[in-house]
């Protein structure tokens, strides 16, 4: 495997939403425009073939980030560039959703969801070489050739997912989105799920870039882990390290707060404090407000990513010192 | 704060009356135009005061229903085909509506995962908690209010006085439930059933809830049903679990117990199928298939079509709740093998 070719490059990028009021309350309230920074100044790189997962908790930025990338949001500041792929082309992007019951067409039956990509990119010649490509993707994830013929409804959620992934398949990608794609899925049929992309991988030559709130998957799943706070990556290092040796204090927090089932902790004493808006981060290091480490000069300074121990890169002005 | 593990099977004489919650072969049925539906069948469950019991299975395994079965909230048609409830030795399952009004609320308490809808938002959050202190006791406003302000400070939220003024709106997700946890705490109820009260919420949010579960659990006494799917969760907040499948329980036992040394191939497969915290393994152990639906339940043991010991008896008879050392497992290869 040629593990240092980047299949992906994020370098800079932002994105800022619009979330004000409409125009006429603005001039009657005299309210002012309001922005929300959904993702600011992030950078990464995904090598080919390897799993690149983004961690944290909700509206920290991460589904943007997968949103970005694939091309559904356009970026504010910053470039997004693809290695290359097969036959000197950029490679190929596709996504996998999160809800299998709501992202595939109720009205379609399922071989027209998997040949639509086909048919549309012109991937193959005739329309029987397509309904073979179908059946074949099918089998592929472990479904009946069969259920072409059959309506979404008629499955359960995780075969409703390994249907997503033939759809993503069918475009012939070398990059797979996937956001949250096991976490409306029972942890039986996760395991099934995470199963199989991982076989996908190692057969197809997958690059995942990998979004999720669930550590213990991303543990499975991944190579190297970034760990995202308020719209920035705080913390970024191969996933061994992170789990073992943590520096960030975001992703200490995080690491001693998810439920494990191995050695429950119940006597911890849990750390107060909530995520602040994203309409009014705060200034400095955003996670200055719950951090127990922080510095009067957290409240002031942005830190920076910088390198830290090992393969890490941390953005925290009490690791940097150390 | 430890209580004796109660035993779940029917044959025992435990004093109905010292448990805060006694579920003596509950069975639900909805009857639909194309036959009737059982979503439990045959389910007990005892739960002693401050002891957390937790409800784990599956989407579909029917552990919703038990706990609105309990609370009377069964939506119609659904109805109580068989069994008995038993809440601080009050029997609930045969009671009118009027009468059940009275002793939810009171004597039972509920947090459901979406605090925002369990909340009004057209009411301050002062108002909720004041109404709803006075519905189940006697006493004025004032004491009431001063009451309300004890239980938002008693559940860990920051300056009471101002938060009682504000609506719901005001709320993030994590303070939301710690209102809805309030609330539920507001008569002194013997027995919550919580469903799902972090699915909602983050991981560290999630952690400083089954946190402010346990600590009123211990101080007040009061039984939980922690109902969830999250074998995490339960793990670090319950003292017994129940575990789940097709409307059956089939594991029940102290936590530790159940997940390490889990008896049934139902629990086993699903212990293993969690990913690792702390090592990686190449494939992770899956349970092929998924949960029979309602309405196409295999015979015997519903679990049969996925387990790997199946035998010829397991598809012909349903296989009872047994002690097995510390547990007790609904499988026939602990009594007497599967032929």
């Amino acid at each position: 495997m040629n593990a240092l070719v980047p299949a992906l490059k994020v370098a800079g990028v932002s994105k800022i939403f619009d979330v004000s009021a409409p125009w006429l309350n603005r001039v009657i309230e005299r309210r002012p425009k309001l922005f929300v920074k959904a993702v600011s100044d992030i950078s990464f790189t995904v090598e080919k073939g390897t799993c690149f997962s983004i961690v944290g908790e909700s509206g920290c930025g991460k589904s943007t980030v997968a949103r970005l990338v694939t091309g559904l949001y356009g970026t504010t500041q910053g470039d997004i560039t693809f290695g290359k792929g097969a036959a000197g082309r950029p490679i190929r992007v596709q996504m996998i959703f999160q809800d299998p019951h709501s992202s595939l067409n109720p009205r379609w039956r399922v071989g027209d969801i998997i040949a639509e990509p086909i048919r549309e990119m012109k991937l193959r010649d005739s329309e029987k070489e397509t309904t073979d490509r179908v059946r074949e993707l099918l089998e592929t994830v472990g479904l009946g050739a069969d259920d072409a013929l059959k309506y979404p409804h008629e499955f359960s959620g995780g075969q409703r997912q390994r249907i997503s992934i033939a759809r993503a398949l069918a475009s012939e990608p070398e990059l797979l989105v996937c956001d949250e794609p096991t976490s409306a899925l029972d942890v039986s049929v996760q395991a099934q799920i995470l199963n199989l992309m991982r076989r996908l991988q190692d057969e197809l030559g997958l690059t995942y870039l990998f979004i999720s709130h669930d550590l213990s998957v991303v543990r499975h799943m991944s190579d190297h882990i970034a760990v995202m706070y308020l719209g920035r990556i705080v913390e970024q290092a191969p996933v061994e390290q992170l789990f073992t040796a943590p520096q960030h204090p975001y992703s200490k927090l995080l690491l001693a707060t998810i439920p494990d089932i191995e050695n429950p902790k119940r006597q911890v004493d849990v750390q107060a404090g909530e995520p602040p808006s994203p309409l009014s981060p705060p200034p400095g290091c955003a996670f200055h407000p719950r951090c127990p480490i922080a510095m009067k000069k957290c409240s002031e300074v942005m830190p920076k990513l910088e390198q830290a121990e090992g393969k890490a890169c941390v953005a925290c002005h009490a690791v940097a010192q150390n | 704060m430890m209580v004796q593990p109660i035993p779940p099977s029917t044959d025992t004489d435990t004093d109905t009356a010292a448990l805060a919650l006694d579920v003596q072969g509950l069975s639900v049925e909805f009857p639909t135009r194309r036959g009737t539906l059982t979503a439990i069948e045959d389910v007990s469950m005892q739960i002693a005061p401050g002891e957390i019991l937790g409800v784990v299975g599956e989407s579909g395994a029917g552990k919703s229903i038990t706990g609105l079965a309990v609370l009377g909230l069964l939506e119609a048609p659904g109805r109580i085909a068989a069994g008995s409830v038993y809440v601080g030795g009050r029997r609930v399952d045969q009671l009118s509506e009027a009468e059940l009004t009275k002793i939810r609320g009171r004597e039972m308490g509920a947090i459901f995962q979406d605090p925002l809808t369990a909340l009004n938002p057209l009411f301050t959050v002062g108002k909720q908690l004041v109404e709803t202190i006075r519905l189940h006791s006697d006493m004025q406003r004032k004491e009431a209010q001063d009451r309300a302000l004890e239980l938002l400070r008693s559940v860990g939220i920051p300056a009471p006085e101002e938060r009682l003024r504000q609506y719901p709106h005001q709320f993030s997700g994590g303070m939301r439930q710690r209102v809805v946890i309030a609330l539920a705490l507001a008569a002194g109820p013997r027995l919550i059933i919580a469903d799902e009260p972090t699915t909602a919420l983050d991981v560290s949010i999630q952690a400083q809830i089954t946190a402010l579960l346990r600590k009123l659990c211990d101080e007040t006494g009061v039984g939980i049903m922690l109902v969830t799917h999250d074998m995490g969760v339960i793990a670090e907040t319950a003292d017994r679990v129940c575990v789940m499948y097709s409307g059956r329980v089939v594991e029940s036992g102290p936590v530790a117990d159940v997940i390490h040394a889990p008896e049934h191939p139902y629990t086993k497969g699903l212990m293993a199928a969690i990913p690792s915290l702390h090592d990686r393994v190449e494939t992770l152990s899956q349970i092929d298939g998924s949960m029979p639906r309602l309405n196409a339940r295999p015979s015997g043991c519903s679990f049969h079509p996925r387990c790997p010991h199946a035998g010829p008896k397991c598809s012909i008879a349903t296989p009872p709740l047994r002690k097995v050392d510390t547990t007790y497992a609904a499988c026939w290869l602990q009594q007497g093998g599967t032929r």
